[in-house]
């Protein structure tokens, strides 16, 4: 037997959860329309993939971003040979500009302050390498991300709090529970060194408003701790109300700047996740340096540095991008919602994200966590659907459920949505009320093409006009 | 950088503590570059950079390829249809095509004498990210690796920073070229044993850096067979294998455990594409380990550092190219070893003696001749002198924890010849100008002036104190003789 660190032979990887479980059954057995239709559809992957065309487009039309071309390749050299930990002048100034944009040019930010890192995943870890000693806490308002037990504690030795939020208060952040939760870190004898807040939510799909945040940064100040802002998300906000930055909140109220922080990346708002583009962007220069030497051990690769840079320096694609990327967010939102409200099932108001927060909680045996795995299984292994069980995000109630929907084909939607339907009706007729049976569309068979659908449902004269609030989803009743 | 009192307490130990390393002089010279960089045309007064170990000699057979083969980027018109496929992808085990391509690569370097497995194959941040990850793996906060000295400067932050483990150095002599031995092996470990300090493993580097020699087989043998007996881990950092450019042969570790009896669980390989094929930019660290735990634990923690799937979906296509590897690994192997004359035979001519290499991008150069005395504080001396007045960037052999001073790691690849010619000039004027400047000196005696400008070698700073030296006949001082033992250097007031 070899000996190897305690770091390597634990479970802080996170990857025995049941998190996972769903996606080993849609590895095994993967949807696709034509080879394999019964296979699993992913749900459970906040994946962007709704742009791409776009993005395509502007690459024919410009091929000096790649070093690859004729029009590149005299750029190759000097950029396959840079690995200052800087980070390329353009690349930082690009993605300053990003972020600025993304939040409607409120804030200005600083391209010295960009601080690469390997994705998201690697942000998050560097963070907390540089503000916590192992055996030191971050508290997390839940339900949140589950790959956080890994990115902030596995090799930093750093523990998580859970700050509870509850449905009663649509699972906003409230003082309240923030005291509650530094109140029992302090009595577990954990020092808590920070609160980590991602907005837009994963998994809620929800945006703070000013109020919350403003709540948020005078608690952290009062305490002496950081704030984490994870903003992955900013830019898949879809409808108003519009997306505040905390760091648009820090020019409001008076707080300590040494102590604002901010990951972000281009996973999700540009569907690069496999560029590794992660970034720490802190107001604290020892931070700053501190992070950035800590960066080497995840830099952007440079070929991909000099992509990104051409691409986002461009601001009428960055304009066209992001308004494109909304609307469709915005469609397929809506739709999807919409379609589950009428087999009667509900979801948390969301105007932003890759996924919905769905309410199963009238379709559990009972409330407990057991039942919500026992349901879970189910949607797994019967009605073939990967979605992400509220448990692995530490959610607080039994019964939720995140639902990703931006990552797949229309068609694939399309037969998600009629497999929901046939679980729901097959199972519980009950649950849809006999009026909603009679009205609704249940009766839809697949043969009718998608395109007429979208536009019974985008009709003008209808409530479905994007600039109107989503209507409240009815709530399931579960019967046994 | 200081940190007010109210920083420390905000921040974490490892924030606000210096493992991080840069506060090392090793940087001072690079500070020095960063100020005055060295330009042909816009700046022919400014520094030399020879602190860096880059391989910048065979991208023109490079661009070549990319004009050639336009459908390995996800961005031209014939591979756009991929960029979506290739953008999404963030799964951590890797594009297959480019872990395939990566073991085919590195089996080649080897001589094709091992075949490596594409499903070892682990992603890192670089180098920097595979050597982190592997102490991750392997060790706890507190735990001790056996390091040879003199080893690459940037070891004391990827191995220690952020996991907490400890390094031992094991020192090796110039007496018998810098060899590691089995005697100073167990010796290390057992003062470390008796200080309580728990050693997990030996890490090598082969080729060395900063020696430019590689490992022999018995060498390679006795490593393995200590670290069988110890139940100890083996890591070889084996990036700079395709830059051997002269005989002997790269030997793996890999190979070596072939024909041997020993734990195969206990052996680690940390590879990278920044020397042999000089992409440092891209960031392609690679773990390949022959234990399936490590490998398994190394893979989770590549989320950490993967490779840019557009990086990776361009090298695949590039490193299964066969005939295009099998040429630039010659073309490269050529450039190098015709560099590496240019500068050893240049500074043989000056009386500049280096250690015998056939590998790396740089040579170890053997300045003890010139220290006012053999101590670490004038090789810091003669270091400064040799940025701020010689104006060469080179790295003094204290920042790679050499045990003697008076070595100095010079970088010979990074740059184009003319500039080499410039540097050797340099060089040879420094040096000279101290013969000159002796041999006024000489005048007031003629017999010792004679005998200076036959055999000595004179070195004057321009601070104009002397140093004289004797016995060191360009007979031996040849780039392929054992180094001699040298002379104590005498100062003269």
């Amino acid at each position: 037997m070899v000996s190897m660190s305690k770091i390597a032979t634990g479970n802080g990887h996170g990857e025995n959860s049941p998190y996972f479980d769903g996606w080993k059954a849609y590895e095994t057995n993967p949807f696709h329309p034509i080879d394999r239709p019964d296979g699993v559809i992913q749900m459970g992957l906040a994946e962007n993939q709704l742009c791409f065309e776009l993005i395509k487009k502007w690459l024919m039309e410009h091929p000096e971003a790649s070093l690859c071309t004729a029009e590149g390749v005299n750029r190759f050299k000097e950029t396959a040979l840079f690995q200052d930990y800087h980070g390329m002048p353009e690349f930082r100034q690009a993605v300053a500009k990003f972020m600025g944009k993304v939040r409607g040019d409120r804030v200005k930010f600083d391209p010295d302050r960009i601080v690469m890192s390997g994705g998201a995943t690697g942000a998050h870890e560097m963070v907390a390498f540089c503000l916590a000693d192992p055996g030191e806490a971050l508290l997390v308002p839940t339900p949140y991300y589950p790959g956080f037990d890994r990115d902030l504690r596995w090799r930093t030795g750093v523990e998580l709090v859970p700050v509870i939020c509850e449905s009663s208060h649509n699972f906003q952040i409230t003082r309240t529970a923030m005291e509650a939760a530094y109140e029992k870190a302090q009595e577990a004898n954990l020092k808590v060194k920070g609160l980590l807040i991602t907005n837009p939510s994963n998994p809620l799909g929800t945006i703070m408003d000013r109020e919350t945040l403003k709540s948020i940064v005078k608690f952290i100040n009062e305490k002496n701790i950081h704030l984490i802002g994870d903003e992955i998300y900013a830019a898949t906000v879809f409808k108003d109300p519009e997306f505040v930055s905390i760091s648009e909140v820090i020019q409001e109220v008076e707080c300590n700047h040494d102590l604002i922080h901010i990951v972000y990346s281009l996973s999700k708002d540009m569907g690069f996740p496999g560029f590794r583009v992660g970034i720490v962007y802190s107001y604290n220069d020892a931070v700053v340096n501190c992070a950035r030497k800590m960066s080497s051990y995840g830099l952007v690769s440079s070929q991909t540095q000099h992509l990104i840079a051409t691409m986002l320096n461009d601001d009428d694609f960055l304009h066209n991008f992001i308004m494109e990327s909304k609307e469709q967010l915005f469609k397929r939102h809506k739709y999807f919602t919409w379609s589950l409200s009428q087999v009667g099932i509900g979801s948390l108001k969301s105007n932003g994200g890759l996924f919905i927060w769905m309410d199963l909680r009238k379709l559990l045996k009972e409330k407990t966590f057991d039942a919500e795995m026992d349901l879970w299984r189910v949607i797994i292994n019967e009605v073939k659907l990967n979605v992400s069980p509220g448990s692995s995000f530490h959610c607080h109630e039994p019964g939720w459920f995140r639902v990703c929907f931006a990552n797949m084909e229309d068609n694939t939607m399309e037969v998600a949505l009629s497999r929901i339907r046939s679980f729901i009706l097959k199972n519980n007729e009950s649950i849809v009320p006999r009026k909603l049976c009679r009205r609704s569309s249940l009766k839809l068979s697949l043969s009718r093409s998608l395109s007429r659908r979208m536009d019974d449902f985008m009709s003008p004269a209808g409530i479905m006009s994007p600039h109107s609030p989503l209507p409240q989803s009815p709530l399931v009743r579960a019967r046994t | 950088m200081e940190f007010t009192r109210k920083n420390r307490q905000l921040l974490s130990r490892i924030a606000t503590n210096d493992r991080h390393g840069e506060n090392s002089p090793y940087f001072d010279g690079w500070k020095a570059y960063d100020s005055n960089p060295f330009h042909p045309i816009h700046n022919p007064d400014g520094v030399i950079q020879m602190g860096l170990a880059e391989n910048p000699l065979c991208f023109d057979l490079i661009e070549k390829w990319i004009r050639e083969n336009p459908d390995a980027s996800i961005c031209t018109a014939e591979g756009l249809d991929k960029f979506k496929d290739i953008a999404i992808y963030q799964d951590y085990h890797g594009l297959r095509e480019f872990r395939e391509a990566v073991a085919k690569f590195m089996g080649r370097v080897g001589g094709n004498r091992v075949t490596f497995d594409p499903n070892r194959i682990v992603m890192s941040g670089g180098a920097t990210g595979a050597n982190e990850t592997a102490i991750f793996c392997l060790a706890d906060p507190g735990d001790a690796f056996l390091v040879p000295s003199p080893y690459y400067a940037g070891f004391a932050r990827d191995l220690r920073w952020r996991t907490g483990v400890e390094i031992v150095p094991v020192h090796c002599k110039s007496l018998n070229n810098f060899r590691i031995t089995r005697a100073a092996l167990e010796e290390a470990y057992e003062k470390a044993q008796r200080s309580n300090i728990n050693i997990k493993g030996v890490i090598i580097t082969n080729p060395s850096n900063p020696l430019g020699t590689v490992l022999d087989k018995e060498t390679l043998r006795s490593l393995v067979s200590f670290v069988t007996d110890k139940k100890i881990h083996l890591v070889s950092d084996e990036i700079y294998a395709a830059t051997v450019f002269s005989s002997p042969r790269f030997i793996s570790v890999a190979e070596v455990m072939q024909d041997m009896d020993c734990n195969r669980d206990l052996i680690h390989i940390v590879y990278s594409l920044s020397k042999d094929m000089g992409f440092p930019g891209f960031r392609v660290g690679i773990v390949y380990s022959f234990n399936d735990d490590v490998t398994n634990c190394a893979r989770k923690m590549s989320s950490f550092g993967l490779v840019s799937s557009q990086t990776q979906f361009l090298l695949a296509s590039m490193l299964s190219d066969d005939e295009f590897v099998g040429n630039f690994l010659r073309e490269s192997s050529k450039r190098l070893a015709k560099r590496h004359h240019v500068f050893t035979k240049g500074l043989e001519e000056v009386g500049i003696s280096t250690i015998k290499s056939n590998a790396g991008l740089f040579f170890w150069m053997d300045m003890r001749p010139l220290l006012k005395e053999q101590t670490t504080k004038a090789e810091t001396e003669l270091w400064r002198v040799i940025i701020n007045k010689v104006k060469l960037n080179v790295s003094p052999g204290s920042s790679f924890l050499c045990s003697e001073p008076g070595w100095f790691r010079v970088c010979f690849a990074n740059m184009d010849d003319k500039t080499v010619e410039v540097a050797l000039d340099r060089i040879r004027e420094f040096v000279l100008q101290g013969k000159e400047e002796n041999n006024h000196e000489a005048d007031k005696s003629q017999a010792r002036a004679q005998r200076w400008r036959k055999q000595n070698l004179r070195l004057s700073f321009s601070s104009s104190r002397l140093y004289d030296e004797s016995l060191m006949s360009p007979h031996m001082i040849s780039p392929h003789s054992p180094i001699p033992h040298s002379p104590l250097v005498r100062a003269r007031t």
